[in-house]
């Protein structure tokens, strides 16, 4: 179970014929894989796409139904290696990643895929994590696709639009033997639409046809002479046979208008947007009704030439409208209209920013700039009204709010451990990874020197694995450590003979991405299945030094590290911190308990106090916590400037904020609240006579303060 | 050309901004409009803040075909921004989605702050009027209310007070009974959420009320002095500079409550020798009643422990975790004593023999170390009671000794600068601002403070100066914006 469960959209999959589908892009896009008669699935969750190996996880009945395998693949290319059950068998695959970061990891098995060709309709249903909200580098998937000749599609992003382009991508890997991207944005995999429903397809060859009848075929084995034959293959048949297809099924759209000497081109995703830049500048209606023509690249690699040529031909200038970079499609369109010895100017980059996504704003004025210079009575004269306010004053005012961990998470103990190692024993060279443990190197932590992929934390101080002296610590996920880190970082470490120190946070889920279950998680996908340990792992591949410590235990956390730092043992060091990822468990326990209060069992809840009288605004607990429920808010004594701490009522009582005072000497104003609910007879005993006691002494001081008032 | 109605809700985690937009979804859907809806979590799915965009066009405009609908908000295209929060308010604004020809902008006015904000070491809180005001400006309409104390009252989720606050604006063309069909249709919480929905539709009626300003205080101190000896005192409060006389009333009481009417009488002699010294705007003497009163006060052990163990905390603590009226809670608290806190606690002469003898080092260490103690069990709660009955010694303790050592020097430099500067004076008084907190914190700030006032000794530092060296000491907690300064 992920962190979103869609028990309840997943019934959507069912929809037959005629039937109409509400709801998200990417739950659109399973429905589409469905109704394609995919025979089996998989990938690797990561935004935007997490919610559909979500979606496939949480649809196991409907998937066994149809005969569909859904495979939780342990790595991006462990998910596109699958998809070699496609080369000789006429099997429908999908798979799923967030790109381009998962496309470089598996961009191994892709190129492999791509060279063999495939037999079966092979999709790779990619997040383009691109622009506003991102989390990664910004760079373009399209280099792949040019790379290893596998075609790109960018539908434009409507339901209907998205579901037609998926059930012909089939088509068109089948036709022409070649696997091929299918790219949505962020804003296309939530976006909320409708269509109409087919029938899903049961796989008419199957998984175990394909056991019971192997075939092998040579030619189709990544060696030499057969690889030549295979480039070859790919230029003279498939690639041809993909553009035609394109042609005869009109994948690329042309919207003509009454302009006839302009043109836009650009690629599908960026259709919405291009609709709104004219019609903000009175160029097209509601409906998309342009002036401008259009041609829309619903598939952006290959380019189909003589579309381009004929769209272009009677034109002074096109715009080429192509987000990120390098511009290759500009650059191409450079080439194929030299070919084709046309007159027409190409727009691009020239008008529109190099890098940075296209949004409204930026498409206007970048359509604008192209009809200023061709078309300048197109151009309106009135400029939009913008803000009337003073910017740079409410620059000042409005603070970034950056990610952080969440209430409780069982990583902040152990970077509050670290941040107070730091503090004694000095700054330490730390590798960091991709995952929560992330945001450790944000405010207020601030613990990590690098990042450079995932599960890569532990291979990245592997230049100072010979250095006997200070050592270097190296950071990584549960999740990093079963996608790649086991082998890449610590076999690795053992076999170069490395000093340093590794830290694996073992939270139980890929928490980062919403909860999805690996191999060590203590429930899994599998139930049944015998778990994985990190700590067996580890000493599998030779490490000798190994320790596992919970989270929570601040103090013990920071001896542990210090040990490791100074241990006299050479080799790679290994502490498991384990604790589990509180969202996770929040979601398992809070409705049993909420349960067992109604039903009359005694229960405790605990949460966390922060005295005002005592607090002094100083804050120094909040730069050890950054606890989204320890927050601030003004101090009641009106002669104290600083504002105080202060615990919210999404407070999980996990203990880390009183655990800090007690460990880094802060100060006492934390107090553990524990709530009984049902109490016992034997509770009301105790109560009423210490109540007794302590409101006798209290009321006698109270009567004491009292005689004397101000 | 007819353009869609454009919404834009901008919410943080677990403030409900996608149910918020499923029920704008399927309201403009049940209403004959055509809907599209669409978001931006990335990161921001942690902690962070996410954007919701939507647009609704009526069916009826284009004979059923649907219109080409954007995915991401354009300035100056934006008919509703809801925000969940003031900063995204601002935010939004920021990033010119607010504008004066469109814009209803429909804000909650609480904060939720930042990391930044928060882990300052004195207010790293961002300017909320600045932010109010801007919002004024560049809105069409501006609708603004605290969402979550509302929220927090009718026992519902924000995201059901903010459908109620766009149904209340009247920007949408759908009845009041289609909005709460909405809720009724997706069918959870539903009587909360409309309960919710009816307070957010009422608050949105009304225009924006910018908070009244706490009235600066004027007129006389009438207190509630119940002694001769007390009431002598609010006299002479009474008798100070007009400015003077909130602070030093807040003091007096602070330290009668801190120790007794004593201290309160010996603070204010204080505060009138320097107010005689002084001249109207009264900067110094009121700056002065401020900080005197915090230091006077000082964090000792037995101020913790007398806090700790009184029936007001007790009733202040149970509303805070929110426990019912007779349920029965445990309140454990985390204590920390150093042996500096614990030596000094004790009468000077002793405190000295201790500090000497190693054996009795050794015994009172005993009583050191991380500890949790639960003030409502017997045991716990009368060490603190006897704790806090030190107060009888206070005066003293080899704490106040040393306190009130410092406190004399630090006068005594006041009163040397206000001779030649008296701008350096007011900002000498100010630098009781960086003496907060206990343990590492406590010393930590008493250095930052010494080592300023060795530079003030020096001679030839500016009023100017010596604010920038206070600003630097509270810039960071390892000191490194002091030491450069300093180095400078």
């Amino acid at each position: 179970m992920a962190e979103r469960s869609f028990a309840k959209e997943v019934k959507k999959l069912r929809l037959g014929a005629g039937a109409t589908f509400h709801g998200e892009g990417i739950l659109a896009v399973t429905k589409g894989l469905l109704q394609s008669g995919v025979a089996y699935v998989g990938g690797y969750q990561g935004s935007p796409v997490s919610h559909l190996m979500d979606v496939l996880a949480d649809a196991q009945d409907i998937l066994s139904e149809l005969g569909v395998h859904f495979e939780a693949n342990g790595s991006e290319a462990n998910a596109a290696a699958m998809l070699s059950a496609s080369i000789s068998y006429p099997l429908r695959a999908a798979v799923t990643w967030k790109s381009t970061v998962g496309t470089n990891v598996a961009s191994d098995a892709l190129s492999n895929l791509a060279s063999a060709g495939v037999i079966g309709g092979t999709v790779i249903i990619i997040g383009e994590d691109y622009g506003e909200g991102a989390s990664i580098m910004q760079e373009r998937s399209h280099a792949f696709a040019m790379k290893s000749q596998m075609w790109l599609i960018n539908p434009r992003p409507n339901l209907p639009k998205m579901v037609d382009m998926l059930e012909k991508s089939f088509q068109l890997s089948e036709v022409s033997n070649t696997p091929l991207f299918f790219q949505m944005r962020i804003r296309a995999c939530h976006l909320h639409g409708q269509f109409e429903t087919k029938d899903n397809i049961r796989p008419s060859f199957t998984l175990a046809d394909a056991l019971e009848n192997p075939i092998r075929e040579a030619d189709k084995i990544i060696l030499p002479p057969f690889t030549f034959l295979q480039e070859k293959h790919k230029i003279e048949q498939r690639w041809p046979a993909a553009v035609k297809f394109i042609v005869d099924n009109g994948l690329n759209e042309i919207f003509d208008g009454p302009q006839g000497d302009i043109g836009i081109i650009f690629e599908g995703g960026l259709y919405n947007v291009v609709i709104r830049a004219l019609q903000t500048l009175g160029l097209a209606d509601s409906l998309g009704e342009t002036q401008v023509p259009l041609y829309v690249m619903n598939v952006t690699y290959p380019l189909v030439d003589a579309e381009l040529v004929n769209f272009a031909r009677t034109k002074r200038a096109v715009l080429m409208v192509e987000e990120g970079q390098p511009n290759y499609i500009e650059q191409s369109l450079n080439k194929i209209f030299n070919d084709g010895e046309l007159t027409c100017k190409i727009s691009g980059k020239d008008v529109l920013p190099t890098a940075g996504e296209y949004n409204g704003q930026v498409m206007t004025n970048g359509i604008a700039a192209f009809l200023k210079k061709y078309r300048p009575d197109l151009t309106p004269p009135e400029v939009r009204p913008s803000s009337v306010i003073d910017l740079s004053e409410l620059t000042q005012a409005i603070p970034a709010r950056p990610p952080g961990l969440c209430t409780g998470c069982p990583e902040r103990p152990f970077f509050a451990a670290m941040k107070m190692l730091e503090k004694e024993y000095g700054e330490i060279h730390i590798s960091a990874d991709i995952g929560c443990n992330s945001f450790g190197t944000l405010p207020p932590f601030q613990i990590g020197n690098t990042i450079m992929g995932y599960g890569l934390g532990a291979a990245s101080n592997a230049a100072f694995s010979s250095v006997r002296g200070k050592r270097a610590i190296s950071i990584m996920g549960d999740g990093g450590f079963w996608h790649n880190g086991l082998t890449s970082g610590i076999a690795s470490a053992v076999y170069n003979d490395n000093d340093n120190v590794f830290i694996i946070v073992d939270n139980g889920y890929a928490a980062a991405t919403g909860g999805q279950y690996i191999p060590s998680s203590t429930r899994s996908l599998k139930q049944n299945e015998q778990k994985a340990r990190i700590q067996n792992a580890v000493q599998g591949v030779g490490v000798k030094w190994v320790r596992t410590i919970h989270s929570y235990d601040i103090g013990d956390v920071k001896a542990l590290v210090r040990e490791a730092m100074t241990s006299s043992h050479y080799g790679p060091k290994v502490i498991v911190i384990e604790g589990e990822c509180m969202l996770n468990r929040q979601r398992r326990e809070k409705p049993l308990k909420s349960q067992n209060i109604k039903s009359g069992l005694r229960e405790v809840k605990a949460r966390f106090y922060v005295e005002a009288e005592t607090c002094t605004g100083d804050h120094a607990c909040i730069r050890l916590s950054g606890c989204p429920s320890l927050t601030i808010k003004p101090s009641p004594d009106i002669l104290r400037e600083d504002p105080v701490a202060y615990v919210d009522n999404s407070c999980v009582g996990c203990g880390v904020c009183g655990d800090n005072a007690h460990e880094a000497v802060l100060c006492p104003s934390f107090s553990r609240a524990e709530l009984i609910f049902n109490p016992s007879l034997w509770d009301r005993i105790k109560n009423s006579v210490r109540q007794g006691v302590i409101g006798y002494l209290q009321r006698r001081t109270d009567r004491k303060r009292a005689r004397v008032m101000l | 050309m007819t353009r869609p109605i454009t919404i834009v809700i901008s919410a943080l985690g677990g403030q409900g901004g996608g149910v918020l937009t499923n029920w704008l979804v399927n309201m403009a859907e049940q209403c004959d409009y055509f809907a599209q809806s669409t978001s931006v979590p990335g990161v921001a799915q942690r902690t962070g803040a996410t954007i919701y965009y939507l647009e609704i066009f009526p069916k009826a405009e284009t004979k059923n075909i649907p219109p080409v609908m954007a995915l991401m908000p354009m300035p100056g295209d934006v008919d509703i921004l809801v925000a969940a929060e003031l900063m995204e308010a601002g935010r939004a604004a920021q990033r010119q989605l607010v504008t004066r020809d469109k814009t209803t902008l429909i804000a909650s006015t609480h904060r939720v702050f930042s990391i930044a904000e928060k882990m300052a070491m004195g207010d790293g809180t961002g300017d909320s009027d600045v932010v109010i005001r801007a919002m004024g400006k560049a809105a069409k309409e501006f609708i603004a209310f605290d969402m979550e104390s509302l929220a927090a009252s009718m026992n519902c989720v924000i995201s059901s007070i903010m459908f109620g606050a766009i149904a209340g604006s009247g920007r949408l063309p759908f009845a009041r009974e289609k909005f709460e069909d909405a809720i009724r249709a997706e069918g959870k919480m539903v009587e909360a959420n409309l309960k919710g929905f009816d307070a957010g539709y009422r608050a949105a009626e009304k225009p924006y009320e910018p908070k009244k300003q706490i009235q600066s205080f004027a007129g006389k101190i009438t207190g509630h002095a119940n002694s001769k000896q007390a009431e002598a005192l609010i006299e002479r409060i009474n008798a100070l500079p007009e400015v003077v006389q909130e602070f030093a009333y807040a003091g007096a009481k602070k330290l009668l409550d801190y120790q007794d009417i004593d201290y309160a009488v010996q603070y204010l002699t204080i505060v009138e020798s320097f107010a005689a010294k002084d001249k109207a705007p009264h900067v110094l003497t009121h700056e002065l009643a401020r900080y005197l009163a915090l230091w006077m006060a000082f964090d000792d052990v037995i101020k913790v422990a007398d806090i700790k163990t009184r029936s007001a905390r007790v009733r202040k603590y149970r509303a805070e975790v929110r426990a019912k009226p007779e349920q029965i809670i445990h309140m454990v608290e985390y204590m920390h004593p150093r042996l500096e806190e614990i030596i000094g606690t004790l009468p000077v002469p002793m405190a000295k023999l201790v500090q000497k003898s190693s054996f009795l080092t050794w015994f009172f260490k005993k009583f050191t170390g991380p500890r949790l103690s639960d003030t409502t069990k017997i045991s716990s709660f009368l060490m603190l009671y006897f704790m806090a009955s030190l107060r009888s010694i206070r005066r003293k303790t080899l704490r106040y000794d040393q306190e009130h050592t410092h406190i004399t020097g630090w006068l005594n430099q006041v009163g040397h600068a206000l001779e030649v500067d008296y701008d350096l004076a007011v900002e000498i008084i100010r630098c009781q601002r960086l003496i907060k907190g206990y343990g590492e914190t406590h010393a930590r700030g008493l250095g930052n403070f010494k080592a300023i006032m060795a530079v003030i000794d020096r001679g030839q530092v500016t009023a100017g100066k010596v604010g920038d060296m206070r600003e630097a000491a509270l810039a960071d907690d390892e000191g490194k914006a002091l030491k450069q300064l300093f180095a400078a």
